[in-house]
């Protein structure tokens, strides 16, 4: 049987259905990497150009860990995963980074991953990617259906985050439906992409310290991206990364819903999509709402001591604001009203 | 409509000619300076890269001397320089300041939409008239790219150190006073001929180093602190295969035009970076393998901090360095980076390159330093 490798990293976190499916309804032995951890953030960082933002040094990590125990590897060269979009150019090119500086890789099984101008490129990758595996191709299309019904399945059960997925992350309950009733524990929205979200040791457990302040959360993946596509037409332009358009129309469907008690944006020092994406929506949600907001930037030096406290007096403030009834300001709000 | 526009290098001789052509009433903003940086610094976010703060920089200082409509590039492409435009319009909301942006690009509404924007600025629906402003431009853009070619060769052999910027420098500043594309050709015409008549070396065989890196910091001398003088002026051939014209060309003119492309950077690059991240790292990979194998002494790369392509393309590069057997330099501009810490990096940079050619010449094997 065949050693399939797959890091867990970056979009690992978002498509871990699509890829083990995959590979184990092809017969392929799937090997993951184990969860990110101390050992794995050291060798990455030390494997990688120190400029790379915090997830890519992780997935370095997961990849030195892979190497030696597996045949293949899969590390898929993204480009775009959404029509008219792109990704960030650092995961763009990470396949790269690791092919070019870390030796003694194994085979590396890398389709292009190009949804912009044509989702059919999706089953050409899957077909590159089976015929490592196994030369049959009504296998690799069985294999392929299978993965994306298994991949829809979860995506769709992670909107209500009622999913074994979704427990493990401390996701309990079905915070985007109470997001609609005003259910006396508080919602926190944490808006950042999935790999630092769901990355437990990168935020240093945020999503559990946030149940443990009796925090329902809520992410990204629990609003419907048809929707925030929409509510971004009223950018002048559209924004071309997959992860603008889903933050800035998540954002607005949260400023609407109104529902929720406070917005975190979780961040990784040097990324220059979050640069951008978040500045627009801080200014968007302090302008259009008075609902408290919060950046929290992730890298290899953050300390979790400072990370609670800042986390514990925001829900602090959250707190006292609901039970007073009275007016606390949130930060710069005196200052300006818009 | 006062128009304006940011510095990059000498694109603004460019963006000169074709205002002067229609005709439109513009203001060149102050070279970027301390004081540029100084008011990006003030207004922009710390994890906005440098060209954005010295966009937000030249904006202000436009703003000042009356201008109201700026314009600038795009693109849709990963990088963030695509953004720019919006960003722009969002930080001269922030600031208080009345600037309309236009952005010259092919828009997610089509051609027609481009169409309109160059009305605004030119002011005619002529397509004939606009078609060779536009043509006129590119030759001065190309013209202005073989003279910086043509100092950079004189500048390593000059027998007298400064006499090509006496001349290059005048006529940087000398050309704000010509109007027209005509003109402006005549007295590019002139320098070059000047330049000629230097005195040079002509014993000296010079290093030659290839720069490479992001398009900005490579070109902009405020950002790379004048590189190629300072360089030039150790007696080193200096060579920036991105260029202004070639940007206008490859990417502005013959986008939708993919035959016709120079692809020579993508076929050398194909092996460690296949296709296109955005930005200029496959230029930036490719460069260095071409100038690798053309024989150059070494290639010094720049980037500002906080720029995801270059940061892909950074890790590549020792695998460049060690394949081709030639000395690599990355060096990260920031606000922060003191303009002595980097002559010394260079410096140094330099004499590891000559210590190395000297050997080479006494029949020893050539060796890369740190291996």
């Amino acid at each position: 049987m065949k050693r399939v490798g797959i890091p867990r990293g970056l979009y690992y976190y978002k498509y871990s259905a699509l890829w083990e499916t995959f590979f184990k309804s092809l017969g392929a032995d799937v090997i993951l990497s184990e969860n990110t951890n101390k050992k794995v953030l050291t060798n990455g960082s030390n494997a990688c150009v120190s400029e790379a933002c915090i997830p890519v040094k992780a997935y370095f990590g997961h990849v030195l860990e892979l190497v030696g125990k597996v045949d293949f590897i899969f590390m898929p060269r993204f480009t775009s995963v959404a029509k008219k979009q792109y990704i960030c150019p650092e995961v763009c090119g990470v396949s790269d980074m690791v092919r070019n500086s870390v030796r003694g890789l194994p085979k590396i099984i890398d389709p292009e991953i190009n949804l912009r101008e044509s989702v059919k490129n999706s089953w050409r990758a899957a077909l590159y990617t089976g015929e490592f595996i196994t030369g049959d191709r009504r296998r690799i299309s069985k294999a392929y259906k299978e993965a994306v019904t298994q991949y829809r399945n979860k995506r769709q059960a992670l909107k209500f985050a009622d999913t074994e997925f979704g427990k493990s992350l401390g996701i309990n309950g079905s915070a985007a439906r109470k997001a609609d009733d005003s259910a006396a524990k508080l919602t926190i929205a944490i808006i950042g992409h999935s790999y630092t979200v769901y990355d437990t040791f990168l935020n240093m457990e945020l999503i559990k310290k946030l149940n443990k302040f009796g925090a329902d959360v809520l992410t990204l993946d629990m609003l419907d991206y048809i929707v925030s596509k929409d509510r971004c037409r009223e950018l002048d332009k559209q924004f071309f990364w997959d992860y603008g358009t889903r933050a800035y129309g998540g954002a607005i469907q949260l400023i609407q819903k109104g529902r929720v008690d406070g917005i975190l944006a979780l961040t990784s020092f040097g990324c220059g999509v979050d640069s951008f994406v978040d500045e627009l929506v801080e200014d968007k949600i302090r302008c259009e709402s008075d609902i408290p907001f919060m950046k929290l930037v992730l890298d290899e030096h953050s300390a979790e001591a400072g990370f609670l406290t800042r986390l514990e007096a925001f829900i602090d403030m959250i707190v006292r604001r609901r039970q007073n009834d009275i007016y606390i300001s949130t930060s710069g709000k005196h200052v300006y009203n818009c | 409509m006062i128009f304006t526009f940011p510095h990059l290098g000498n694109t603004y001789i460019i963006a000169k000619s074709f205002l002067d052509d229609f005709g439109a009433e513009y203001v060149v903003p102050p070279f970027n300076s301390d004081r540029t940086l100084e008011i990006g610094l003030k207004y922009c976010a710390e994890a906005h890269c440098i060209p954005f703060k010295l966009f937000v920089g030249n904006m202000v200082q436009a703003h000042e001397m009356g201008a109201d409509t700026m314009l600038i590039t795009g693109g849709c492409g990963p990088c963030r320089l695509g953004y720019f435009g919006e960003m722009l319009k969002k930080q001269a909301r922030d600031i208080g300041i009345n600037m309309e942006l236009i952005t010259l690009e092919v828009p997610d509404q089509g051609l027609k939409e481009l169409a309109s924007r160059i009305r605004k600025v030119s002011g005619t629906s002529n397509v004939l008239n606009i078609a060779r402003v536009i043509n006129a431009a590119k030759n001065i853009a190309v013209k202005l790219d073989n003279l910086e070619q043509l100092a950079r060769e004189k500048r390593a052999v000059q027998s007298v150190k400064g006499s090509v910027d006496k001349i290059y420098g005048g006529f940087q500043k000398d050309i704000l006073n010509i109007k027209g594309s005509a003109n402006m050709e005549r007295f590019i015409k002139e320098t070059e001929d000047r330049l000629k008549q230097i005195n040079v070396n002509t014993d000296a065989k010079p290093l030659r180093v290839g720069i490479v890196g992001e398009i900005f910091t490579t070109i902009e001398p405020y950002a790379n602190f004048r590189v190629e003088k300072m360089l030039g002026e150790m007696g080193v051939l200096v060579d920036r295969p991105v260029t202004v014209s070639g940007w206008i060309i490859d990417e502005m003119i013959k986008k939708r035009l993919p035959l016709l492309k120079d692809k020579k950077h993508e076929e050398a690059a194909a092996e460690y970076l296949p296709r296109m991240i955005g930005g200029h790292a496959q230029y930036t990979v490719g460069n260095s393998v071409l100038n690798a194998i053309s024989g150059y002494d070494g290639v010094i790369h720049l980037y500002p901090l906080g720029c995801m392509p270059e940061i892909v393309s950074q890790a590549i590069l020792p695998k460049i360095e060690e394949d081709y057997g030639i000395p690599i330099m990355t060096v990260i501009r920031d606000e922060m980076t003191g303009e002595a810490g980097f002559a010394t990096r260079v410096e140094a940079f330099i004499d590891l390159l000559k210590k190395r050619r000297d050997e080479h010449l006494n029949e020893q094997s050539k060796m890369l330093y740190g291996n």
